[in-house]
């Protein structure tokens, strides 16, 4: 039984962090897109779209984060798994 | 095998406090913040030293961002303000240093810091627009609003700790895992990643710490057009 619970909290750590990622990816690689397309526009302003996107890319990538945080949950404060 | 990034082992124990490792970094970095201000501060003068044009520059840096986000006189938020962003900046960074972990890769020291603007959140709001006052903010617009609005407040404070939390601890966890799997150089542009990362999340907590002080405060201005309206 207790191996059950240890083999699913693995699989579903697995599951979390994978498909947590497809989200943040897809708007990160939109985000640089817009961007690129910006600066290609007006290069001038490179400096404060790259400024804006980095923060920006750092807001996006928390969700992924979120999705890492709760897998490590899962593996190592699995309430029962002990 | 690699130790769970949740717990916290205490290296040695005065009475019945445990003192754990980032609670001895976090004192070295305060005792070092504080050795640098006073340092530079005591001897002020209108032809400033190195050391001075650096101090100087940097709180004319943080008093345009207070002023850019808050849209308020910087004077009452510098304090609380730049030392959350100086703090976190050098905790993020001391994992440059070899054998320290950086304290905001545990959960505790991030709890502490959300918990600071929790309460600095309150306090700002109460003393702009008084006890009812603020308390009326969480009926706005309309009395439905008002678990929502509590609800609100608790969640963002959360979100706070894990987002700073969960780049640095993450920073920290691939480092040691690219380490054990690959070599000694391997982990060195993670490392070099790390470091931006760091900067960036120490302004994003600095940015939002600023963003939910100024909401509590400035809702005073922009409830008068409403209620005019209203008329």
């Amino acid at each position: 039984m207790e191996h059950a619970v240890q083999l699913i909290s693995i699989f579903s750590a697995a599951m979390a962090v994978s498909f947590g990622a497809i989200g943040p990816a897809v708007g990160e690689g939109r985000a640089v897109a817009a961007a690129m397309d910006a600066i290609a526009r007006q290069p001038d302003s490179a400096g404060t779209v790259s400024r804006t996107l980095f923060v920006g890319l750092a807001m996006i990538e928390t969700m992924a984060i979120y999705a890492l945080v709760v897998a490590l949950l899962v593996l190592f404060a699995n309430p029962f798994a002990k | 095998m690699i130790h769970s990034p949740l717990e916290t082992k205490a290296l040695f124990h005065v009475g019945p406090v445990a003192i754990s490792e980032p609670v001895i970094i976090s004192w070295v970095i305060m005792a070092l913040l504080v050795a640098f201000a006073v340092a530079v501060t005591r001897r002020l003068s209108l032809m400033p030293s190195k050391a001075q044009t650096v101090l100087e520059l940097f709180v004319g840096v943080i008093d345009e961002q207070i002023r850019g986000t808050m849209q308020a006189e910087p004077s009452p938020y510098r304090a609380l303000i730049g030392t959350i962003f100086v703090f976190i900046l050098l905790a993020n960074w001391s994992s440059l240093i070899p054998d320290v972990e950086p304290p905001t890769a545990h959960l505790e020291t991030d709890a502490a810091f959300a918990a600071i603007v929790f309460c600095a959140t309150i306090f700002y709001g109460i003393r702009t627009r008084g006890l009812f006052g603020y308390l009326r903010t969480f009926a706005e617009p309309t009395w439905i609003m008002i678990p929502l609005n509590v609800v609100e407040q608790i969640t963002r404070i959360f979100s706070l700790i894990v987002r700073l939390f969960g780049n640095m601890m993450s920073g920290v966890f691939i480092a040691a895992i690219v380490l054990s799997l690959a070599g000694l150089l391997v982990p060195i542009p993670f490392m070099a990643l790390d470091v931006l990362t760091g900067a960036i999340q120490a302004y994003i907590f600095t940015v939002l710490a600023m963003v939910f002080i100024g909401a509590a405060v400035a809702e005073g201005p922009q409830e008068s057009p409403n209620s005019h309206n209203g008329k």
